[in-house]
Order: structure tokens, then C-alpha cells, then sequence
């Protein structure tokens, strides 16, 4: 076996314990976006174009709720901000692969790949054909991805439409957020973003979102650093 | 703006932060507060979504025992807070709602 062949596998096997609990969740994606109003088409579509769990199930509801497409965008743009972070962190590793690697790579580069593929990075260093393992990871999480929309998108469709299936986004959302409530930055972060959420509701064009996620992420950076300079002291 | 529109410039913009730093490696540096910054990222929108879709039924604020949304809510927080589990989450808020409805 080539040594590229080698390393893609043993990326699409480190991503498999991760693939288990994506497929439910590309299940849901799929059911929730017709009930949300997407066509079959843009509910599958986005999976391919967008390629981001969160952003995708935040779209549906912006959608479902009918929000214009400067506030869906900008709300992607937060949401997705994180991958920046693995981009950085990425870049020492991937900076001799050639421009269409690195693209292809970026396309790739989710939550679910970033995680195994920087632990390989860090383990191993880079190789000649390192890159391999984030393409297999990265590309077995984006096949199986496209499979759980399709099923999820079949299976939506023979759900009765009075059923209150739109309750299940936020009740994701609510199974996301939950287990990071860990310290008192998060609570605030969480809290504050919703109470502003609460008060700002009756602005135009759904931008209370924006300014809530601004003040929560404002509340939880200030609160951290806070207690960091208090440590110093 | 049209749905396909939103796609494929959302499509364009996640590539875009996915792609930002591995393409200007060595040029550019995410600064310290940000770094933390990004961190209450998810917490902050998610929560700035969960809030008003329970408080608010019918575009009034409602915290009375009627808004079932509200207490289906707090069943579905209780359940990810225990188990930390998507999918049991989301049957306890939804067999919980259809349990509030019919009372």
C-alpha cells in the first residue's frame, strides 16, 4: 500500500468514534431544514456548500423565522469565527502543500477533523504525507455528512407537518450550549447573550441575535479576563 | 435575498475563515483577546436563539404556566445538563412539549 493510502486510512480511522455521533446529528439537520421551510435540494445543497453543523442549523432557524440574508450571513460569520482558530493553528503544519492542497484541506477543515488530525500533527510532526491523514478525516466526516442530510431529508418528509418538529432546533441548540456551562465566564456569556436576546427582541431584521451574541461574547472575554489578571495579583 | 444567494455567500465565508490563516501563514497572527474571545462564541449565539424562542409564544413575552414551550425547555436544559446527550435531550423537550399541549 502507498504511503499516501497509509495515512488517508489512517485518518478515515480516527475519525470513525466521531463519524457515530455526526450521523444522528446530519439526521436531524436534514429533517429540521425541510421543517424549516428549505427545499430538499437547498437543505442537501447546503450540506456540500456550507459544510458547517452549527451554521447550518442556525440558517434553518433564521430562515424558519424568516430573517433577511445580511443578518443570516452575519450570524454564519460569528458562528463560524472558531475556524479561524483552527486555521492558525493548521497553518505551520500545511505551509509547504501546494495552493489547491491547501484548499481543498480548508473545505475540509471542521470541527470533527481539526480534533484528531491536530493531535496527529502534534504527535508526529509534519511528514511528507501528513496531510493525508486531514484529508481522510476530513473527507470521511464530509461523506457521511452528505449521506445523513439525504436520509435525515428522506425521513423528514413522512413527518406529519402539524407535529411542533421547528421546536427541535432549539431544543439542539439547548443540548449544545448546556455542557460548556462549565465556569462562571460561560454562564455569563450565555446568560447576558440571552437576556439582551429577550430585551432586543422587537428590533427589525432579527438584529437582536447579533447584539445579543456581541454582548455575550463581549461579557464572557471580559469576565475571563478579569479573573486571569486577578491571578497575576 | 434569495436562498441560493445566502448559500453559496455563506458557503464563501465559512471557506474563507477555514482558509484565512492557512493561506496568510507567517503574515498575520490572531491576537490574545480574541483568542479568548472566540471561546463564548457558541454560548453567546446559541443562548441569543434558545431565549426568545422560549420566553416569546405569539410575539408577546409569556412566563405564565401556559407557555409550554417555556417548560418543555426547562425539561430539555435539565436532561443535556445530566446527560450531556443531543439526542436524549431532544426527546425529553419534544415528548415533554406533546405532553404539556395535551394537558
Amino acid at each position: 500500500m502507498s504511503e499516501s493510502r497509509k495515512m488517508f486510512l489512517e485518518g478515515v480511522r480516527a475519525e470513525v468514534p466521531l463519524l457515530i455521533g455526526v450521523f444522528p446529528f446530519g439526521m436531524i439537520y436534514g429533517a429540521l431544514a425541510l421543517n424549516a421551510g428549505l427545499s430538499n435540494s437547498a437543505a442537501q445543497l447546503m450540506s456540500s456548500i456550507v459544510f458547517a453543523g452549527s451554521a447550518q442549523f442556525v440558517t434553518a432557524q433564521l430562515i424558519h423565522e424568516g430573517a433577511p440574508g445580511v443578518v443570516i450571513l452575519l450570524t454564519i460569520a460569528v458562528v463560524n469565527l472558531r475556524h479561524m482558530l483552527y486555521s492558525a493553528s493548521l497553518a505551520p503544519y500545511l505551509k509547504n502543500l501546494s495552493l489547491r492542497w491547501k484548499v481543498l484541506l480548508s473545505y475540509l477543515l471542521t470541527d470533527e477533523a481539526y480534533a484528531p488530525s491536530i493531535i496527529n500533527y502534534e504527535k508526529g510532526g509534519v511528514q511528507p504525507f501528513s496531510h493525508w491523514f486531514l484529508f481522510g478525516a476530513g473527507f470521511a466526516l464530509w461523506f457521511i455528512w452528505q449521506m445523513s442530510t439525504a436520509l435525515g431529508i428522506f425521513l423528514g418528509a413522512a413527518i406529519p407537518q402539524e407535529w411542533p418538529l421547528d421546536f427541535a432546533l432549539p431544543l439542539t441548540f439547548i443540548a449544545m450550549v448546556v455542557p460548556v456551562l462549565k465556569n462562571r465566564p460561560m454562564i455569563a456569556a450565555a446568560l447576558s447573550a440571552g437576556f439582551v436576546a429577550l430585551l432586543a427582541y422587537g428590533l427589525p431584521f432579527k438584529l437582536g441575535i447579533i447584539l445579543a451574541a456581541l454582548t455575550g461574547i463581549i461579557a464572557g472575554t471580559v469576565l475571563e479576563g478579569r479573573k486571569s489578571s486577578r491571578g497575576i495579583v | 435575498m434569495n436562498i441560493w444567494l445566502v448559500l453559496l455567500l455563506g458557503g464563501l465565508i465559512t471557506f474563507g475563515m477555514r482558509f484565512s490563516l492557512i493561506y496568510l501563514f507567517g503574515r498575520f497572527e490572531i491576537p490574545q483577546t480574541m483568542r479568548m474571545a472566540l471561546h463564548y462564541v457558541p454560548p453567546a449565539v446559541l443562548s441569543a436563539i434558545i431565549f426568545p424562542e422560549l420566553f416569546f409564544h405569539a410575539n408577546q413575552f409569556d412566563l405564565s404556566l401556559g407557555n409550554t414551550r417555556l417548560l418543555a425547555g426547562l425539561v430539555a436544559i435539565l436532561m443535556a445538563w445530566y446527560t450531556k446527550n443531543t439526542l436524549l435531550t431532544i426527546i425529553a423537550g419534544m415528548t415533554a412539549l406533546l405532553i404539556f399541549q395535551y394537558l
